[in-house]
C-alpha cells in the first residue's frame, strides 16, 4: 500500500521525472508512425506487384520461347492441378513504341507482352487496372465507342479529372482520321495549284516547294475542332497516285482509319501521358490513336519488324516501373508477326506461363515442385515474391534499420530515466531509512521505485501511442500542412502514384513497441531501485 | 499538558494489529485474514525461547554488545561490551555525551543495525541474528521508534504518516479492507497527542513539537510493546520537550509501555524511572 501511495506522491511532486520520459514518448510516437507508413507502403506495393505478376511464373530462358504452351500447361496441371486456380501463356519481347504527337515521332523502349485477353485476368489483376469499365469486366482488344474513365477509378472522386479522356475511343479516332483526310486533300490541291508555277520557276524558287515534310500531317486539336461540323462519314481515303505517302503504303490504301482499327494494344499509362505539377494527367496519345511497334522476330539472328496497332485502353497499375514500360497486344498476333507459329501444326511458342494458385497455397512449394520437373537450364521458375525480391527486401531492410535506430532513441531515453531516478533515490535516502525503520523490507522499497518506473513508462508510452496514432490518422492533413508551411509538397503524387499516404496500423506492432518502451523504463529503474533496497537503514537515517 | 489528555492517553485503545492479535490469542472468531497475524517465523521464535536466558523476566536486554565502525584501516570501537536489562514497563533513560555511542546502542536494540559482538534479547528471545524479514516485522509490529529529527515522510499528510506502519504491515488489499478502522485508530491517536486538527497537514506545515507528537502517534499505531526514543527532545525548546516527555511518561504509566530513551539532557533523563550512563562505550 505504502508503495503505491509513495509512488503516486513522487509522481505528482517530481515533474523532472516526467521530463525524462518525453524522449520515450517521442520515440514511441515516431516508431508507430514509421511502422504504420512503412507497412502501408509495403502492403500497397505488394498488392500492386502481385496484381501484375502471377503467383508463379515459368519463363523460358530463350527469347524464342518454349514450344507448345498447351503441353506445358498439361504437365503443370498434372503436377499441381489441385492447387492451381488459373493459367495463361504470354509472349514477352523487348520492343520500341513509336507514336506521333504534335508532328514529332515519339519513340519509347517498352516491354511488349502478348496476352490471351480471355484468360489474362484469371491470373492477375490485369483487368482491374484498365480504364474502360467494359474492359475491366472482360478484356477485349476492340476499340470502344467512348465511355472511358474520366476520373481514375482506383483513387475515387478526389482524383483530378482527365478531360482528354472524355472523347477517347472511336470519336477521337474519327476526328483524327477526318483531320488527316482534310489535310491530305489540302496538300494535294495546293500541290496541283503550285505544280505549274513550280515548273516554270527558276531553279532557286524550287526549294521551298520541295516535298512536304511529314510534320504537316499532324494537326493540333484546336485546329481539328474547326472541322467538327463536317459530315460524320467523310470521304473514303482514296490514295491518289501522285501522293508519295499513299504510294509508300499501297496495301493500306483500302484501310479507312475512321471506321477500322489496327490490332488493338493496351499501353502502360505513363508511356503516353505525363503528370503536371498540379497533379493533372496530360495525354500524348489517347485510345483510338495508332502507334507503331517494332520488335525482333524469333529465330537467329533476330530481325526487326514493325506493325501498326491501335490503342484500345490504358493500363494503370500505379507502379511507375510497369506503367511506363508495358504494352499488351494479343498473343496470337504477336506470335504470327514474330514467326512463332509452326506452319504445319499451327502451334505457337510462348515465352512464359503465368500460374495463379488457389488462395492459401504455398507458392514456394509449387515453385519447388515445378523446378524439379522443368530443367533449370531452359526454364526459370519464380514466385512473384522472387521476382520482386530485391525491392521488397529493400523496403524490409529499411523498416528494420529505422526500427533499430528509433529503438535506440528509446534506449537513450532509458539512460535519462536511470540518471534522474538515481537522483531521486539519493534525494529520498532519508525517507528510505525511515521506511526501513518502520519495518519496510528492502523488496518493498525496491517496489516503490520499480512501480515508479513502470508508471512513468506507462504514461510515456501511452501518450506516445496516442500521439503516434493521431499522427497516423491525420498524416495526410499533416503532410499538407507541412507542405503549405515549407512551400513544397512533402508527399508528391508524381513520385509514388498515390494521392494519399497509405498507412496500416498493426496492433501487434504497436503492442511490441509499447511493451519495449515499458521494459526499457522498468529496466532503467532497476538499478536505482536496487540501490534504494540495499541502503543501510542507519546510514540512510543519518543522511543529510 | 491538560489533565484530559493524560486521561485520554491512559486509556489508549488497544489498537490496530495489536487488538487483532489479542483477539486471535483469545481464540475469538473474528473475521480477520491471515495477513494480520505475525509471520510464522516470529511465532517460531516465540515457541522456542533461547535457553541461555531462561527465566529472565527482562523485556529487553543486551549482553556484551560491541560495535566497531571501520573506515579503511582505521577501526573505531563505539560500543565495547554493553550489558543492559530493561524490565517490562520500565522507563529507562540512557545518557552520555555526544559520540558516546547512545544512538548506536539504540539502533542495535531496535535491530536497525547488527552488533559485531554480543546479543540482544527481546522477551527472552535472541533477536539480533534474526533474518532481515523477521526483524522488519519486529520493528513494524513490536517496536515503536521516535527520532530527534522526527523523520516524518514529507510527501504524506500527518494522518498518512501515522498510517504508514499499518500500510507496511498489510498489503494493498488488506489495508483497503480495514482502512476505515485503521483511519479511525490513527485519527484517535493523533487526537490523543493533540493533533486532531492537523490530520491533512503536511509535515512541513507543522511545528517541531507537533511533528514529534505525530511521530509518537506513528510509533504507537501498530500497538507496540516497546518504544525506542532517540533524543526525542533534542531539537525542541524546553517547554515543548517537557510536553513530549510528559506524553511518554503518561504512556509508560497508563499502558505499561516499556520505553528506552536516549538523551544528553540530564533534566529530561530525570523524568525516567532509571538512568544509566554510557561512557566510552560501556555502561558506567
Amino acid at each position: 500500500m505504502y508503495k503505491l501511495l509513495l509512488c503516486l506522491r513522487y509522481l505528482r511532486t517530481r515533474y523532472i521525472a516526467l521530463a525524462s520520459i518525453i524522449s520515450v514518448t517521442l520515440g514511441v510516437a515516431t516508431m508507430i508512425v514509421v511502422n504504420s507508413v512503412m507497412a502501408g507502403f509495403t502492403t500497397e506495393m505488394q498488392n500492386r506487384i502481385h496484381g501484375i505478376i502471377a503467383d508463379v511464373v515459368i519463363d523460358s530462358r530463350s527469347l524464342e520461347g518454349m514450344h507448345d504452351a498447351d503441353w506445358h500447361m498439361q504437365q503443370i496441371e498434372h503436377m499441381a492441378g489441385d492447387r492451381i486456380a488459373g493459367m495463361t501463356a504470354t509472349v514477352t519481347v523487348p520492343a520500341m513504341l513509336s507514336f506521333q504527337y504534335g508532328g514529332e515521332w515519339i519513340t519509347r523502349q517498352v516491354q511488349l507482352i502478348g496476352i490471351d485477353e480471355e484468360t489474362q485476368s484469371n491470373v492477375s489483376d490485369f483487368g482491374r487496372y484498365l480504364q474502360h469499365p467494359e474492359n475491366r469486366r472482360q478484356m477485349s482488344f476492340l476499340l470502344h465507342e467512348g465511355g472511358y474513365d474520366v476520373r481514375d477509378h482506383q483513387t475515387g472522386p478526389e482524383a483530378p479529372e482527365r478531360k482528354q479522356m472524355n472523347d477517347a475511343g472511336w470519336p477521337h479516332r474519327r476526328r483524327v482520321a477526318r483531320a488527316e483526310q482534310f489535310n491530305r486533300q489540302l496538300r494535294q490541291s495546293s500541290r496541283r495549284s503550285r505544280q505549274v508555277p513550280a515548273a516554270e520557276a527558276v531553279s532557286g524558287d524550287a526549294t521551298p516547294v520541295a516535298p512536304l515534310p511529314d510534320s504537316v500531317v499532324a494537326v493540333s486539336y484546336e485546329e481539328e475542332s474547326l472541322y467538327e461540323e463536317e459530315p460524320a462519314d467523310p470521304f473514303a481515303a482514296r490514295g491518289e497516285p501522285s501522293d508519295p505517302f499513299a504510294a509508300q503504303r499501297a496495301e493500306t490504301n483500302q484501310f479507312d482509319a475512321a471506321t477500322e482499327q489496327h490490332t488493338g494494344c493496351v499501353l502502360g499509362i505513363a508511356l503516353s501521358s505525363f503528370r503536371t505539377p498540379d497533379g493533372e494527367d496530360r495525354f500524348l496519345a489517347l485510345p483510338g490513336d495508332d502507334v507503331k511497334l517494332t520488335f525482333p522476330t524469333a529465330g537467329t539472328p533476330p530481325k526487326a519488324i514493325s506493325d501498326n496497332f491501335t490503342i484500345v485502353d490504358f493500363y494503370e497499375s500505379k507502379m511507375s516501373e510497369y506503367d511506363s514500360s508495358f504494352v499488351f497486344v494479343p498473343i496470337r498476333k504477336l506470335q504470327e508477326l514474330r514467326g512463332m507459329i509452326n506452319p504445319s501444326s499451327g502451334i505457337g511458342m510462348v515465352t512464359s506461363i503465368q500460374i495463379k494458385l488457389e488462395p492459401g497455397t504455398d507458392g514456394n512449394a509449387v515453385r519447388d515442385k515445378l523446378r524439379t520437373a522443368f530443367p533449370p537450364e531452359l526454364y526459370s521458375i519464380n514466385t512473384w515474391r522472387d521476382k520482386q525480391g530485391p525491392l521488397l527486401a529493400a523496403v524490409q531492410m529499411e523498416t528494420a534499420i529505422l526500427n533499430v535506430l528509433l529503438f535506440l532513441i528509446i534506449a537513450v531515453a532509458g539512460f535519462g530515466i536511470l540518471a534522474i531516478f538515481l537522483m531521486i533515490v539519493i534525494e529520498k535516502t532519508r525517507d528510505i531509512g525511515i521506511l526501513k525503520s518502520l519495518g519496510a523490507s528492502g523488496g518493498g522499497v525496491m517496489g516503490i521505485f520499480l512501480a515508479y518506473g513502470l508508471s512513468l513508462g506507462i504514461v510515456g508510452s501511452g501518450v506516445g501511442m496516442a500521439i503516434g496514432l493521431l499522427f497516423v490518422k491525420y498524416i495526410n492533413e499533416i503532410a499538407d500542412a507541412l507542405g503549405w508551411i515549407m512551400g513544397r509538397e512533402v508527399f508528391s503524387p508524381d513520385i509514388y502514384y498515390f494521392y494519399k499516404i497509405p498507412t496500416i496500423v498493426n496492433p501487434m506492432t504497436i503492442a511490441w513497441i509499447v511493451l519495449g518502451a515499458l521494459a526499457i523504463a522498468v529496466l532503467a529503474s532497476v538499478l536505482p531501485a536496487l540501490r534504494a533496497a540495499l541502503l543501510h537503514p542507519v546510514e540512510a537515517l543519518r543522511y543529510e | 499538558m491538560s489533565e484530559k489528555l493524560e486521561e485520554l492517553l491512559s486509556r489508549r485503545p488497544r489498537t490496530g494489529t495489536e487488538a487483532i492479535r489479542r483477539r486471535q490469542r483469545a481464540g475469538s472468531k473474528s473475521r480477520v485474514g491471515p495477513h494480520l497475524t505475525l509471520t510464522p517465523a516470529v511465532e517460531d521464535c516465540k515457541a522456542k525461547p533461547d535457553r541461555t536466558t531462561a527465566g529472565n523476566s527482562n523485556h529487553l536486554s543486551a549482553v556484551n554488545l560491541a560495535r566497531i565502525y571501520r573506515k579503511g584501516e582505521l577501526s573505531i570501537p563505539v560500543l565495547r561490551g554493553v550489558n543492559l536489562d530493561v524490565g517490562r514497563g520500565e522507563f529507562l533513560a540512557i545518557v552520555g555525551q555526544s559520540g558516546s555511542g547512545k544512538s548506536t546502542l539504540l539502533h542495535l536494540l531496535g535491530t536497525l543495525d547488527a552488533p559485531d559482538r554480543g546479543k540482544v534479547f527481546f522477551e527472552g528471545r535472541r533477536i539480533d541474528n534474526l533474518p532481515s524479514r523477521n526483524r522488519d516485522v519486529l520493528r513494524n509490529q513490536r517496536f515503536g521508534m521516535i527520532f530527534q529529527f522526527y523523520h516524518l515522510l514529507p510527501e504524506l499528510t500527518t494522518l498518512e504518516n501515522v498510517l504508514a506502519p499499518l500500510m507496511i504491515a498489510h498489503g494493498t488489499w488488506g489495508f483497503f479492507r480495514h482502512h476505515r478502522r485503521f483511519r479511525e485508530v490513527a485519527a484517535e491517536l493523533l487526537k490523543m497527542v493533540g493533533l486532531g486538527h492537523r490530520l491533512k497537514h503536511k509535515p512541513r506545515e507543522l511545528s517541531g513539537g507537533e511533528m514529534q507528537r505525530a511521530a509518537i502517534a506513528r510509533a504507537l499505531v501498530a500497538g507496540p510493546d516497546l518504544l525506542l526514543a532517540d533524543e526525542p527532545t533534542g531539537n525542541l525548546d524546553r517547554d515543548t520537550g517537557e510536553e513530549i516527555i510528559r506524553i511518554l511518561r503518561t504512556l509508560n504509566r497508563g499502558q505499561n509501555l516499556t520505553i528506552v530513551m536516549v538523551t544528553h539532557d540530564l533534566a529530561v533523563a530525570a523524568q525516567a524511572d532509571r538512568t544509566v550512563r554510557l561512557v566510552d562505550g560501556r555502561i558506567e
